[in-house]
């Protein structure tokens, strides 16, 4: 009986073990992820950070080309929430710049200008600056004085840090431009909104443009001097040449023009040491990164490191069909074309005078019958566009053998448009400037594109309505037309038409309520403190 | 509990336990006569055993029995099945005992959650369904055994392929983001669900052969006592056991032969042709006709073939020294219709339920270890065969031999069909699981307190599965990278633990008796996954490929207590009451626990009422209410704000380095278990001896919380969609059960056995904050461009109804037009508020018939079921149906689909795909199986007992629906193609000996 007690006790031990092994924590972490804590400990976790920031602008998620979405929503990680690529679509696409074939939802409904509040690319294209801005905001409480100090982190980390405080609100007032430009009002936060807390606020227009005009006037100190920081991180002069862009489209923002503001800031620009490259087609080339001279902020994508299909392997794909290997890659997409509209800005289109003219590949020649649009659907139709190139110029071999993925940096700001914008606020009254200055800018952009002097204009060619054509020809596909047609009144009136304007082949007018986009219907459900544009 | 530890804890003390010295008295024989109570006739084969011993006996064919005991033993048990149990204290040397004939199919013992009851005493809604009445034929996979079987199961396999899975519901779907799907609970053990990298299906590891019962649990009272993962009910299986006795054998074996039971209808070559030149005359455009070749291949007819599968298995069970046990061994080798997929499965199983200490310690080991091996075939092919040009040959001279879409400089066009016979041919994409599920049950009757069990539970889920991919360097898919080889791997290990007490005591003073089990659980899940590079056939890598982490090991954790109370008065009425209380790692500490109560009642009208009414057999009626919870989900750390790390392609330049991003994820710190909570009406009768009987159900489930992934504010959180807490739904219906026996006579049966269910979703409430102008959240995408999606989640409406717009059809000819639509909001232009919601892809309907006649020793089966007011949007026409299709824009011609006939739709508006024209109603019967058995009786001199089967499978479906199969595991309703699901031609033979 002894020993069957003694199991009877050994067995209730066993129950009682059982019991207390289980006891452990359910407080669970994942192997991989990081808390904020730990995220924000060291330098090098800031500087993570910081390139998540500036990388929303190229690629989609946190696996390259797609596979972690930042913005999931049901919509397409490669075409909706791509910033570079939802620019093109919002900028170009509306414009005489750019037809496509494919039918992707609503995709026509751009160039038709017929677009709703349903639409899900303006989804995307509404979400990705806020997201920016969610994620800059994070980082801007992570990194305040004391949040460094309690981490220990001093010395040139902590100066490093405080410069890219700056930077990233630029990125925050870029990315506000954004909405600015497309949306006009926008769902407004800033680090004192916490996540998950309250619902965020709106601003109206003019509001958001003193917003931006603030920040960029703010931040002028703390931000690195022009090209004194490493490449991909932005300076001064990126935060004076959003200013100058900011000014120049001051009138249809807020009702006020700016033109001297703009002429102030494009000389600044101008004045710290940019300069034209030789080559205009090699500023959209592979190896763009060398002419870094011209650009005062470009975003990085690399074929190997910085994959995604919207940021400019788009550029590369999308125009190309047979003819890819004219575009550096190793199959084209049969999509983007342009329109007579693009075309008659130039006289001459084979590029052997103006050499901006790159509508000739291996497989079509701007004939006028193939600048015809009968088929909007048929890539085979329209003015074809090499202007973007998966191909280096000095010949080497690109990142990504697959010929794919594009390294070509996307500029944002050039020299060329400072001298545009100044130009045009000489001639729209903005005082500070001169007209000879200014015919002597345009000169500088068309010796470049002519390789000598035979495209030179004088003092009575330059006109409005010129550098209008000039911006068409210099910077074309580069995401400005819309704002132009806009800033000129000519993006939905009846004064200029071009083919399959308003979803017509001879072209029509609409409603100007296309101007601007209309607030997602989705995001007005998820946020009933957002108000819709007039007319949606 | 770590398996190591489950052994020093358990099995060593076992062990000691075993070592114990019984003490043994003097022996003496007692002999006797056992009899029927009702006419006093000899009662044989009933046995006989000592209580609190080990040994005994059965009585002979005159009811006779002599046994030799211990003279420490003082009662004898008599049992048998079929009548009631007796111990009878032994008084002398000669006992003369009668035995009373019960109702078997009420003492029918029922496997619940955490024991088992008698179908008579059950107070929730559970079916159980036995072996015999399993679908037979060629089946690997155990789900498959219960198709048509259990009202309101719906079993949808996901398809024709080898060893592929199904997606199983009960009673509706209750969630949106979350699992619909049941817990599946092996011998006691909750097992993975989710699948493992290289398992089409988890549950094929499994042998349906050892498989004795499975309980299907629907109501809330059932499956409460499950918590927070029971909320779609669940599955019990329980597999074969050793029972007491002489060691028998089984040995039976399968051969079958499948084949392709419908082809999709595609245009031949010379169809093709015709189209595309008429096109070509029409638009004067030559584009296409030039692209044209002198083929007519059947690309269907390349990639489909006979499908031959062998299963054989043998198994022992008995007693050896007392301890019972069952050991099994299997083998199954099954080819796809698809060439080149097979899946091959060694499988054992082993039961040991030894019994020690004068009964008072019970032991139970069940042991399943399965090793399968998968052959996959690129299902793509599937797809590709009804969408590559018929016109163009099999073979050609480029890629591997196979013709494919060039571009001018040579090379494969990127995006164009793939060789369908070459995707096959080109790849070997073979895997391994290893999987062991396996636990160990003591249970201890106190010497001091008998009334009182101590039940300790240890349980594993141990999977590993592992396999390579190889495309081969020849092939056009991936021709850039001369090819790609990818291992992978991954493991997943579940253990759970539990400790329980079992208090059963009959008070017969007070005609009561109780029933209370109290029951600590505690479960991990852990994954262990690999992450590999890939490498081209050429040894370099992929560039790109190289993953961010090596390893990842994703794990959540349930900690559980559960108390209930079941308690029995004078035999009529039933009342159980259970309380769970489940703490979960996918939680914040503050919103983590989670109580799931549940009660239920039933009353024995029977007896009551109709005690001595000998037409009515059995008549019970039931309640229950019960709360129950979801947190099956992907995201394991939902409230957790985090950053993760970016990949190697996913990097940003600064100066001349790439830095990888932290990225913070969207969180809500506030998520919790999303409940149900399902109230439930039964009725079970039976009357005429059981030759009528059946089961009516009335349910209603409401759940709350529901676990959604719900658009939020943008700038409100790290995304603009989260995963939250937010929606209401409810299920509704009835279900009704009937079996019958219309014919019974002495050579000739027939059974037949019918259900029927009915069930209703709609969601109630989507938003935190109303909105008028809400219409729903998009889902289910589609093709025809990027993203369309044709489902919406929408308040009012069953989940994943579709959202269309409304076809005009020409009044003439009745064809639908070319991209017209009606205005339905009159604004005068067609735009997505011009869209409407109808119709829903989940059946209102679904049915179940099976019937068996048995003459002497044949018996010949039929099963089948059918769904009805289920519907589909025909995507293979709607993508395939367009002349955009034939001249895919990137410049090579693709099969259409014969609606384009019909149609002449171009494709070129996005919106022709969102047409309502493509929704079609799906309902369907689907004829499941045809099985003719003969029982050959005594073969080898009388040593062994031989059955004979043959049976045909999936022998034909009736349907409107135009495409190839209307059964869809898709929930969303959207089907392009489908692995075809083959027509089974089998024969088998069984061996007892």
């Amino acid at each position: 009986m002894k020993s069957r007690i003694l199991l009877i006790l050994l067995v209730a031990v066993v129950a009682v073990l059982a019991v207390s092994s289980c006891a452990k924590k359910l407080d669970l972490f994942p192997q991989n992820d990081l808390t904020p804590e730990k995220t924000y400990s060291t330098a090098a976790g800031y500087k993570s950070v910081l390139a998540k920031i500036y990388g929303t602008l190229s690629i989609t998620g946190n696996t390259g080309p797609a596979g972690s979405p930042d913005i999931a929503g049901g919509l397409d990680e490669g075409s909706q929430v791509a910033f570079i690529r939802m620019l093109f679509n919002c900028e170009e696409l509306p414009t005489d710049e750019a037809v496509v074939a494919w039918n992707d939802q609503t995709i026509h409904d751009f160039h038709d200008m017929k677009w709703t509040s349903a639409d899900p690319f303006l989804k995307g294209i509404y979400a990705r600056p806020i997201y920016n801005v969610t994620l800059i905001n994070e980082y801007l409480r992570e990194s305040t004085d004391a949040k460094l100090a309690s981490r220990g982190i001093s010395g040139t980390d902590a100066d490093d840090i405080k410069k890219s405080r700056a930077e990233a609100r630029f990125l925050r007032a870029f990315n506000y431009w954004v909405m600015l430009d497309l949306f006009g009002k926008s769902t407004f936060i800033d680090e004192t909104n916490l996540i998950g807390t309250d619902l965020p606020g709106e601003k109206s227009r003019t509001d958001l443009f003193t917003y931006i005009e603030s920040e960029l006037k703010a931040i002028d100190g703390d931000l690195a001097p022009v090209k004194t920081i490493e490449y991909g991180r932005v300076d001064q002069g990126a935060s004076w040449a959003l200013l100058a862009r900011l000014y120049l489209n001051a009138g249809v923002y807020t009702g006020t023009t700016r033109y001297s503001d703009a002429i102030t800031y494009t000389k600044k620009v101008i004045a710290a040491g940019y300069s034209l490259q030789s080559n205009y087609a090699q500023l959209f080339m592979a190896d763009n990164d060398k002419r870094k001279d011209e650009f005062m902020f470009a975003i990085n994508c690399d074929g190997l490191h910085t994959q995604a299909y919207g940021n400019t392997t788009f550029f590369v794909h999308a125009p190309a069909g047979d003819d890819h290997n004219d575009f550096g890659v190793g199959g084209g997409w049969n999509g983007y074309r342009a329109t007579k509209g693009l075309s008659d800005l130039f006289a001459d289109l084979t590029g052997g005078t103006d050499k901006r003219a790159m509508f000739t590949t291996s497989k079509y020649s701007p004939t006028p019958s193939q600048i015809a649009i009968s088929d909007v659907s048929n890539f085979e139709n329209g003015l074809h566009v090499n202007k973007w190139k998966n191909i280096r110029s000095d010949g080497g071999p690109v990142s990504d053998v697959t010929a794919n993925f594009s390294d070509v940096d996307f500029p944002v700001f050039r020299l060329s448009e400072m001298y545009l914008i100044y130009t045009e606020a000489v001639l729209r009254g903005g005082a500070g400037g001169d007209a000879a200055t200014a015919l002597n800018y345009i000169n500088l952009i068309r010796t470049r594109a002519y390789g000598n002097a035979t495209g030179n204009i004088n003092s009575n060619t330059l006109t409005l309505d010129f550098i209008l054509a000039e911006r068409g020809r210099e910077l074309y596909w580069e995401g400005h037309r819309r704002t132009d047609l806009i800033r000129y009144g000519l993006l939905t009136s009846g004064t200029y038409l071009w083919p399959w304007k308003g979803g017509v082949s001879s072209g029509t007018a609409v409603d100007s309520k296309y101007n601007i986009y209309p607030i997602p219907s989705a995001n007005r459900t998820a946020n009933p403190n957002l108000t819709q544009n007039a007319g949606y | 509990m770590k398996p190591k530890r489950l052994f020093v804890r358990i099995i060593i003390p076992l062990l000691l336990i075993l070592a114990c010295p019984a003490l043994f008295a003097q022996n003496k024989t007692i002999s006797g006569k056992v009899t029927d109570s009702k006419d006093g006739s000899p009662l044989s084969g009933i046995s006989v055993v000592p209580k609190g011993s080990t040994g005994g006996t059965v009585t002979g064919s005159d009811g006779s029995f002599s046994l030799t005991v211990s003279g420490r033993v003082t009662t004898l048990i008599f049992s048998s099945i079929g009548f009631a149990t007796k111990e009878i204290d032994i008084n002398g040397n000669t006992m003369a005992v009668t035995l009373t004939a019960i109702n078997a199919s009420l003492n029918e013992v029922v496997v619940v959650a955490y024991g088992s009851r008698k179908k008579g005493d059950l107070t929730g809604a559970v079916t159980s369904v036995s072996a015999k009445d399993f679908q037979k034929g060629a089946i690997a996979s155990t789900e498959q055994l219960l198709q048509g079987k259990v009202a309101g199961l719906q079993v949808t396999t996901g398809g024709g392929s080898a060893g592929g899975g199904s997606n199983l519901h009960i009673r509706g779907t209750a969630s949106l983001n979350a699992s619909n799907a049941p817990l599946i609970v092996i011998d006691g053990v909750p097992v993975e669900s989710n699948g493992i990298a290289g398992s089409a299906n988890l549950l094929n590891t499994i042998n349906p052969d050892d498989v004795e019962s499975v309980s299907v649990l629907k109501d809330a009272s059932s499956t409460a006592l499950y918590g927070s993962r029971a909320s779609n009910g669940v599955i019990i299986i329980t597999t074969k056991k050793g029972a007491k006795g002489k060691v028998k054998f089984n040995f039976n074996s399968k051969f079958s032969v499948g084949t392709i039971a419908k082809k999709v209808n595609v245009f031949s070559g010379d169809e093709i042709h015709s189209i595309v030149i008429a096109d070509a005359i029409a638009t004067g455009n030559n584009t296409y006709k030039n692209l044209l070749g002198g083929s007519n291949t059947d690309w269907q007819d390349q990639i489909y073939q006979s499908a031959i599968g062998y299963d054989n298995n043998i198994s022992a069970s008995g007693s050896i020294k007392n301890i019972p046990f069952r050991v099994s061994l299997g083998y199954l080798n099954q080819d796809g219709i698809l060439k080149t997929n097979n899946f091959d499965r060694y499988s054992g199983a082993l039961n040991l339920s030894p019994k020690f200490l004068d009964d008072h310690l019970s032991v139970n080991v069940n042991l399943k270890v399965s090793r399968t091996s998968n052959r996959f075939a690129d299902e793509g092919a599937v797809g590709a065969a009804v969408t590559f040009d018929p016109s163009q040959p099999v073979f050609g001279n480029k890629y591997g031999g196979y013709y494919e879409w060039l571009q001018s400089d040579g090379k494969a066009i990127d995006l164009a069909t793939r060789n369908p016979l070459a995707l096959l041919m080109l790849r070997h994409n073979n895997s391994m699981v290893d999987r062991i599920i396996g636990n160990v049950q003591v249970d201890y009757k106190l010497h001091f307190f008998p009334d009182l069990h101590l039940q300790l539970n240890g349980g594993i889920d141990n999977g590993s599965g592992s396999g390579d991919d190889n495309i081969d360097s020849t092939s056009a898919t991936n021709y850039k990278t001369a090819g790609r080889f990818v291992h992978y791997e991954q493991k997943k290990k579940n253990t759970i633990s539990s400790v329980a007490l079992f208090y059963t005591k009959e008070i017969p003073s007070i005609k009561s008796k109780l029933d209370v089990l109290a029951l600590h659980e505690y479960q991990d899940f852990i994954t262990d996954v690999s992450n590999f590079p890939a490498y081209g056939q050429n040894g370099v890598l992929v560039p790109g490929s190289t993953p961010t982490f090596a390893t990842d090991k994703p794990e959540y954790r349930l900690e559980s207590y559960l108390g209930r109370l079941n308690y029995t008065f004078d035999n009529k009425y039933i009342l159980q009451a259970s309380l769970r209380r489940d703490a979960s790692s996918k939680f914040s500490p503050d919103t983590r626990v989670g109580y799931f109560p549940a009660a239920s009642a039933a009353w024995k009208l029977k007896e009551t009422f109709f005690k001595y009414a000998t037409v009515i057999t059995d008549l019970k009626l039931r309640g229950s209410w019960g709360v129950t919870g979801q947190q099956d989900f992907g995201n394991l750390y939902p409230y957790l704000p985090r950053y993760s790390q970016s990949n190697l392609t996913a990097q940003y330049q600064f100066g001349n380095s790439f830095y990888s991003f932290l990225r913070p994820s969207a969180y809500d710190a506030h998520i919790k278990w999303e409940t149900t909570t399902t109230s439930d009406i039964g009725l079970d009768f039976a009357f005429l001896n059981n030759r009528i009987s059946g089961t009516v159900d009335l349910y209603y489930k409401k759940t709350k919380d529901l676990l959604s992934v719900i658009p939020v504010a943008p700038g409100s959180n790290f995304d603009i969609t989260l995963l939250t807490n937010v929606g209401n739904m409810e299920n509704k219906g009835i279900e009704f059960t009937l079996n019958t026996i219309p014919v019974k006579t002495k050579d000739i049966t027939w059974d037949f056995g019918f259900n029927i269910a009915y069930n209703k979703s709609k969601i109630t409430n989507l938003l935190k904050q109303p909105d008028p102008n809400f219409k729903g959240i998009d889902v289910n995408g589609v093709g025809g461009g990027l993203v369309n999606t044709i489902g919406k989640y929408a308040v009012g409406y069953a989940p994943n109804v579709f959202y269309v717009y409304k076809q005009v059809y020409d009044p003439k000819t009745g064809a639908p037009i070319d991209g017209l639509f009606e205005d339905l909001n009159r604004d005068g232009k067609i735009d997505d508020n011009d869209r409407y919601l109808y119709k829903k892809p989940a059946p209102e309907v679904i049915i179940g018939v099976n019937t068996q006649v048995t003459y002497r020793v044949w018996t010949l089966g039929v099963a089948a079921h059918a769904s009805l007011g289920n519907y589909l949007y025909n995507q293979y026409n709607s993508n395939n149906g367009v002349l955009r299709a034939i001249k895919n824009p990137l410049n090579f011609i693709q099969n259409g689909s014969r609606s384009y006939l019909d149609t002449k739709f171009s494709g070129n508006s996005t919106n022709e795909y969102l047409s309502d024209y493509f929704i079609e109603n799906a309902s369907f019967f689907r004829l499941d199986n045809i099985n003719v058995g003969y029982n050959a009786g005594k073969v080898f001199n009388n040593k062994a007992s031989l059955r004979l089967l043959a049976s045909v499978q999936n022998v034909f479906v009736f349907t409107n629906y135009k495409g190839l199969d209307p059964e869809t595991a898709n929930d969303g309703g959207t089907l392009f193609t489908l692995y075809p699901r083959p027509r089974t031609y089998s024969l088998g033979l069984n061996l007892d000996f």
